[in-house]
């Protein structure tokens, strides 16, 4: 079902959170909402579950306009970050809870609960209690009693985040599998942009209370509109380097010069932009080439990350494919794709 | 080794602390079954004479109407607080209601004051609606001075119980209610729990209430019978027989005490196991 935010707007004891903000997740699609803690992401979907009131705009499933219904009325499943499974009933009672408050047939909760325990894999475990369920598992089970009415919208508020780092890759995975499966729409609100990317359909980045832009995970990777855009996502992270356009359609910082990318020769001289370089475009392949000081190096298995300092006193970071070429103190003199460069103008809009 | 030989010089100690309470504990056992010569603290005859009270109502008096009774003064007075705690607590702990600051330190004051000093408003106020001298006004009473206690008590296990959890269940498609009942009672249960059993023995012990607001009445409690039987100028009196009556009155406690000693620490440890 398809999911409109429209014109929405929270406010808490008269501070305005988030203002007049719209978004539209398609049926059928997994959508991120991205960004740094305090951003607006928790309110938003909470407006959504219904849990937060609605202070202006509507919130649309389908056609159906659910502003103002209490969350009882919404049919929306909600994975919580810490999954508050009710610790005093089994696997099978927590996942048959709704279908029970529905008061369905016990031979359908049945059968309902057993299909889902199934496609979340756990089904051999519906006798235990949630204490007696490790992490993962437990994230199985909130899922699956999220899933089991079949809800018109699934929200997911930071899942991943109680969980070690292995699992955490399993269950990345898995809620995907489980989410295309039952091809239900979804919102997973998340501050880790791994998280994001590798889950979503597409992502809505958020930055205090608005979003700064709607796209697919590669399409803003590369793209980005913002500079906040650019800065937030990409690890190791972007550099930045404020300059001004010179004359031949170049860029000049701080004893760093650097042609533009092809598309934007044509700038203007003298006019204040701002260079975001990502690690990647430093070091292995492109027409520029910059030289400089290794003042940092960080192994981390298959690549290497470098920092350099260039003579104007500005840092470049640089990620390679591991060898041993360079060390602390070394002199290099890389190449830098300078057409994927990333530009921004003095607001930090892209230009 | 070191260890416990080191713990003689405490134990030694305690024992003799407690010495004192131990034998007169000792003495109000062993002579509601025996006898001693006038001036003697040691019986030299055993008997179950002072225990005729349980079947003779000449002895002292029926026994059995007062236990009636205190049994229905202490089951109304622990549903009363579970009630009226379980709920208020639930509402303090997590409604918006309007003056929450105001009513929690309310709670708290009401709980700090002595019984002494309301008992003369509480006896107007009982006179003005017309429950003064009857077993309904005692248990208002009585449950009224315990709720501050009770709701306090109750109001901390619901803090323990994860926000998230009941908003679980509204998404589940449940009403607060049902919520309430089906998913955050089971998890303060332990709490309510040793709220009754503290307001069992609570309601049990009472004594001053029902002297001081029902004292013509027609109805006595276990307090007030054995306040009677232990009337020097009575011509009944007979310290045995007192003593008798006495140990009569707490068994129940020392069972409850007894069977249920782990979950009365749960009151001041709280909250939900993981």
């Amino acid at each position: 079902m398809r999911l409109t935010i429209c014109d929405f707007t929270k406010t808490f004891d008269r501070t305005t959170v988030i203002k007049d903000m719209n978004l539209v997740v398609e049926d059928g699609e997994m959508l991120a909402l991205l960004g740094p803690s305090g951003c607006g992401k928790s309110t938003t979907l909470f407006a959504v579950a219904g849990i937060h009131r609605v202070d202006g705009g509507a919130i649309l499933f389908g056609k159906r306009d659910v502003s103002h219904l209490p969350s009882q009325k919404r049919n929306v499943g909600v994975v919580f970050q810490n999954y508050a499974l009710y610790p005093h009933m089994t696997v099978f009672d927590n996942i048959a809870f709704p279908l029970t408050i529905r008061r369905e047939g016990k031979a359908d909760i049945d059968r309902k609960v057993r299909a889902i325990a199934e496609l979340a894999h756990i089904g051999d475990l519906l006798a235990r209690r949630p204490s007696q369920l490790s992490g993962g598992q437990q994230q199985r089970v909130a899922l699956a009693r999220a899933l089991v009415r079949q809800p018109d919208v699934l929200l997911l508020d930071e899942p991943l985040a109680n969980l070690d780092a292995r699992l955490r890759l399993e269950m990345r995975s898995e809620i995907r599998r489980i989410q295309m499966e039952t091809g239900i729409t979804s919102i997973l609100v998340t501050h880790d942009q791994v998280e994001a990317m590798s889950m979503c359909d597409r992502i809505a980045i958020m930055d205090q209370g608005a979003i700064r832009q709607v796209a697919t995970p590669s399409e803003m990777y590369r793209q980005p509109a913002s500079r906040f855009v650019a800065g937030f996502l990409g690890n190791p992270p972007i550099v930045f380097l404020d300059g001004e356009v010179t004359g031949d359609g170049g860029f000049a910082s701080r004893g760093v010069s650097l042609p533009l990318p092809g598309r934007l020769r044509h700038l203007e001289a003298g006019r204040p932009i701002s260079l975001g370089i990502r690690p990647e475009h430093v070091g292995t392949s492109g027409g520029a080439r910059v030289s400089g000081q290794v003042v940092f190096v960080e192994p981390q298995g298959r690549e290497t990350l470098f920092d350099i300092e260039l003579e104007g006193g500005a840092i470049l970071r640089s990620i390679q494919p591991a060898g041993d070429d360079a060390r602390v103190g070394d002199r290099v003199d890389w190449a830098v794709d300078s057409d994927r460069l990333l530009v921004f103008d003095r607001h930090g809009n892209a230009v | 080794m070191r260890r416990t030989l080191s713990l003689w010089p405490l134990a030694l100690l305690l024992a003799l602390a407690s010495a004192p309470i131990a034998i007169m504990y000792l003495f109000l056992l062993v002579d509601t079954v025996t006898n001693a010569p006038p001036g003697s603290a040691i019986p030299n005859a055993l008997t179950l004479a002072h225990w005729r009270f349980l079947v003779d109502p000449r002895v002292t008096g029926d026994v059995w109407r007062p236990t009636v009774t205190t049994l229905l003064f202490t089951a109304s007075i622990v549903a009363i607080v579970l009630v009226v705690s379980s709920t208020g607590g639930y509402a303090l702990s997590r409604l918006n209601v309007p003056f929450r600051r105001f009513l929690l330190a309310g709670v708290l004051v009401m709980h700090a004051f002595p019984l002494v000093t309301l008992i003369i408003g509480v006896f107007l106020v009982l006179q003005f609606v017309g429950l003064y001298n009857t077993l309904t006004g005692v248990i208002l009473v009585k449950a009224a001075l315990m709720l501050p206690f009770g709701i306090w008590i109750m109001k901390g296990f619901y803090d323990t119980v994860p926000w998230e959890i009941e908003m679980a269940g509204v998404q589940d498609g449940a009403s607060r209610f049902t919520v309430w009942r089906r998913l955050v009672l089971p998890q303060v249960k332990p709490g309510l729990f040793a709220l009754a059993l503290f307001a069992a023995i609570d309601a049990w012990g009472e004594y001053m209430l029902p002297r001081i607001l029902a004292p013509s009445s027609d109805f006595q409690v276990l307090s007030t019978y054995l306040n009677a039987v232990s009337d020097p100028d009575s011509t009944t009196y007979n310290f045995n027989l007192f003593k008798s009556v006495g140990l009569f009155y707490m068994l129940p406690i020392l069972a409850l005490y007894a069977i249920f000693r782990e979950r009365l620490t749960n009151i001041f440890g709280g909250g939900t196991k993981g």
